[in-house]
């Protein structure tokens, strides 16, 4: 990485804010509210998905339904999207950004 | 959120849930046996309505791109539309045939009395992506439109449909929350 500034044409072309430019800034999960989904079910969605005990899913559950939005997990681009798509795949409303 | 029971009075759906909430309570539909498997206890009513259920999902996948869809394929992002594209394209088409394998395999359990978990988590998977998709057309989100709907409404057999399924799904995680550890 030291020698990017002169030896590395590939890296003009990389967007801003890529994830390769900056290793430290973790992606995150968040969930948000929505008025479908059941309590019983978010909280054991997040049990089975993240292995959660139950007073953590729970937790979770009830700051994405009062607080809006709540953030599940944490780590590379890669676990984020693999957890953004398990939580989709589960109908819940979950995306994915860069740590500000 | 949806919270179980309603907490409204007087409505069309809220007698319809009050009087589920009361029966379900006498008689769960599921129960975990000892062997690991799960006993469906569907009085035949409910059987003739659970049997429609896969063909209808497969109706409404048909056409995923539609806006009642839109809490059942959301998008990645909020604000990057980029991100949202590439999500799509790397993922979209195994979210899509994830949800048609459940149909199949909730399909050819209709009509039995005891399902394995794989079985009862493709119920599972059916049930909440109608829930989501009728709560969507119903607009769930914006107000309570069950309540004051004239007689003979065709939304009311809609909501009495969306009702039902949130009952039938609300048995079904507890019956699988039996396997995960209460702490």
């Amino acid at each position: 990485m030291a020698s990017a500034l002169t030896t590395a044409p590939v890296e003009v072309e990389r967007p801003a804010g890529d994830e390769t430019s900056e290793p430290d800034r973790p992606w995150l999960v968040i969930v948000w509210n929505d008025p479908i989904n059941l309590m019983s079910y978010v909280t054991w969605v997040f049990q089975k998905l993240f292995g959660y005990p139950r007073h953590r899913a729970e937790k979770l559950m009830l700051d994405v339904h009062y607080k809006g939005k709540a953030i599940v997990s944490s780590g590379t681009k890669e676990k984020a999207e693999w957890d953004v798509s398990r939580l989709h795949a589960h109908g819940l409303w979950a995306t994915m950004q860069r740590d500000a | 959120m949806g919270r179980l029971p309603a907490s409204r009075a007087r409505t069309v759906g809220d007698d319809a849930t009050r009087r589920l909430t009361a029966v379900f309570r006498e008689h769960p539909r599921v129960v975990r046996e000892p062997d690991g498997r799960y006993r469906l206890d569907l009085p035949n009513a409910e059987r003739v309505v659970v049997c429609q259920l896969p063909a209808q999902l497969r109706q409404e996948l048909d056409a995923p791109d539609h806006p009642d869809l839109r809490r059942v394929f959301p998008p990645a992002s909020n604000e990057d539309d980029r991100l949202v594209q590439e999500y799509r394209e790397l993922i979209g088409d195994q979210l899509l045939a994830g949800r048609l394998r459940a149909v199949e395999t909730m399909e050819s359990t209709v009509d039995a009395d005891v399902l394995d978990e794989e079985q009862i988590l493709a119920w599972l998977s059916t049930v909440n992506d109608l829930r989501l998709i009728l709560g969507t057309r119903l607009g769930v989100a914006d107000a309570r439109q069950d309540e004051d709907l004239p007689d003979g409404d065709r939304r009311s057999q809609v909501y009495a449909l969306y009702h039902y399924l949130g009952f039938l799904e609300d048995q079904i995680i507890e019956a699988l929350s039996e396997t995960l550890p209460r702490e």
